[in-house]
């Protein structure tokens, strides 16, 4: 369970995202959507505790993001960002070991090494195990920090585009592991997604956001129609069904 | 220099596949390399009694130590929690801020004050006032305002000239008695070392080594960057504070013992990078450490006996030092 309460950022005179007031249930996948400077990735890093609000607060399972120590946090709720550069030089299995720090404190016992094994598999990433960060290509080095964030095993995981960098086949790859992610291992994810066809047909939930507000926040199929993407986009959107996806039209306008 | 440039650039590839040493058989051999050079500069060419000379060459030999242990820690410690390879303390003015404050010293209370306050209580004062001063400034710095690494490389360039034109300055309306005093004060060196000062040095560097120790795994989750790292559970701005004041601290006396040293910690950090063959502190902060010695007790050797230029080393490092940066400067296209 996530909730924000009256959570607004502001740069100068610039307010960039809110205020917003929700929560997102326990379990399942959450996707925010939005036109680009909506307040989509803005809100996630400040659930993540990545960037101080201007008011309000957050609180994730119970623990109040501001104030709970940084320990305690990361073993309930992690994040991960779009932009990962990481200035040593490591391996992907080191990269993945250091999900299990805040259990570990940088001492891994067999639990550690067992969880570290299966976030390289549930990644197919055994193959590239040994290979360092800089050998890796944009997809793969994704995918490597999911796995870090899958090893740190917590109960909520904030994804900023996961898709980032990744082709159509990787990109259905990433989009299964994390519902399998959520249907087996109970997880809740939120994940800020571009692509429209992608956040309907794997999450259960929607947050719209358009200019710092949240515009629509429901099922799957109370959010992807017709009137709510067109208001949310500004830029006509169709929705159809097809093959039992609800598919968005949006291209040709 | 070419000859110590081109491990630095070998390394890599090789190191690509799997490191064919293990880290810690290369931090013994740096050791031992280490320990060989120290023993080469207090016991070889001694002309006369050999008891006189290994005792004219012992504070050299313990200030060479101080020097390599205060420097290298401070500069990969500094690397690890501000996130880049490039920037060090020296580069962004720690050590002209602590000549500057020896020199607002003396500015202030006149020159007497050195040699009334001379001792181990006055230097505590010193380092503190240090200490405060940088982690301030330094934090502030560092706390995300600047983005761009060439924008804080500047500023920092800015920052160790305005200190240095600033005591400059100062020096010049000083009486002369009082410049004596001080220049006394500021100008170390590593073949004119004040004895009294050592132990003390030394406390310092063991106590560093005690906190960079039982820190180690923290330092390690700090390479990971800003974001990740607190994704991990460290507190970010705490250990950033906590490693500045360290870096301070350890600056301050490096600076005190031997006189500043801009390339020199970058040198050693930027070949240990390379060498070690893995990321941890555990392994990288000693072989930083072991090169350092390497490269001041090894290069004084070298140039006293060889070139018969014993003055020369520190040019000679900053040299070396400033070309490689440069180098590395030039090859990073972006951030």
């Amino acid at each position: 369970m996530i909730e924000f309460e009256n959570v607004s950022k502001t740069y100068g005179t610039t307010c960039v995202l809110g205020p917003v007031t929700g929560s997102i249930p326990s379990g399942g996948i959450t996707s925010l959507v939005g036109p680009n400077g909506a307040g989509k990735s803005t809100l996630l890093t400040i659930m993540g505790r990545l960037l101080e609000p201007t008011t309000g607060r957050v609180c994730i399972g119970g623990l109040d993001v501001a104030t709970t120590r940084g320990a305690e946090l990361a073993r309930t709720v992690s994040i991960l960002r779009q932009e990962n550069h990481v200035t040593a030089r490591l391996r992907v299995r080191e990269l993945v070991a250091f999900g299990r720090f805040p259990h570990s404190r940088g001492r891994l016992g067999p639990a550690d090494r067992e969880h570290i094994d299966a976030a390289l598999s549930f990644l197919e990433l055994e193959p590239l195990a040994d290979r360092f960060l800089d050998q890796l290509s944009g997809g793969q080095r994704q995918r490597a920090f999911v796995a870090m964030v899958l090893a740190q095993d917590t109960s909520h995981v904030l994804l900023d585009e996961p898709l980032n960098n990744l082709d159509m086949f990787h990109a259905v790859q990433m989009m299964k592991r994390i519902r399998r992610a959520a249907d087996e291992l109970g997880k809740t994810f939120v994940m800020v997604v571009h692509d429209l066809n992608f956040a309907a047909a794997y999450s259960d939930r929607i947050v719209a956001l358009r200019d710092g507000q949240v515009v629509a926040h429901d099922t799957v199929g109370a959010t992807i129609t017709d009137a709510t993407l067109t208001d949310v986009f500004g830029t006509p959107v169709r929705v159809r069904e097809i093959d039992g996806e609800l598919t968005a039209l949006y291209v040709r306008g | 220099m070419s000859a110590t440039l081109a491990p630095a650039r070998t390394a890599a590839p090789a190191d690509a596949t799997r490191p064919r040493l293990a880290p810690g058989a290369r931090v013994a051999i740096a050791f031992g390399l280490a320990l060989l050079a120290l023993a080469a500069y207090l016991t070889l060419f001694t002309r006369g009694s050999f008891l006189f000379a290994v005792e004219l060459r012992a504070p050299t030999a313990a200030a060479m130590v101080v020097a390599a242990f205060t420097q290298a820690v401070a500069t990969v410690l500094f690397h690890t929690v501000t996130d880049n390879r490039i920037l060090t303390p020296s580069i962004m003015g720690f050590d002209s801020m602590f000549v500057l404050m020896q020199t607002l010293l003396v500015w202030f209370f006149g020159g007497m004050i050195l040699t009334q306050l001379a001792g181990v209580p006055m230097r505590l004062a010193q380092t503190a006032a240090m200490v405060l001063a940088a982690t301030g400034l330094y934090r502030w710095l560092f706390s995300g305002r600047f983005g761009n690494l060439f924008v804080l490389l500047l500023v920092g360039v800015v920052l160790g000239m305005a200190f240095d034109s600033l005591s400059t300055f100062l020096e010049r309306l000083l009486r002369p008695t009082d410049y004596d005093l001080l220049s006394v004060e500021l100008f170390g060196r590593m073949t004119d070392v004040d004895p009294a000062f050592l132990p003390l040095a030394f406390g310092v560097c063991l106590l560093a080594g005690v906190v960079v120790w039982w820190r180690r795994h923290v330092l390690d989750a700090l390479l990971l960057g800003r974001e990740t790292s607190i994704c991990v559970g460290v507190d970010h701005r705490r250990e950033l504070t906590g490693v500045l004041v360290l870096v301070a601290l350890l600056v301050s006396f490096s600076t005190a013992l031997v006189g500043p040293m801009t390339f020199f910690g970058f040198l050693v950090a930027t070949l240990a990078y390379q060498l070690t063959g893995t990321y941890r502190h555990a392994y990288v902060i000693p072989m930083a450490f072991a090169i350092g010695v390497v490269f001041l007790a090894g290069g004084q050797f070298v140039l006293q006996h060889v070139f018969y230029a014993a003055g020369f080393l520190t040019v000679v490092i900053e040299f070396v030092g400033g070309l490689l940066f440069l180098a590395l400067l030039l090859k990073r296209r972006s951030l």
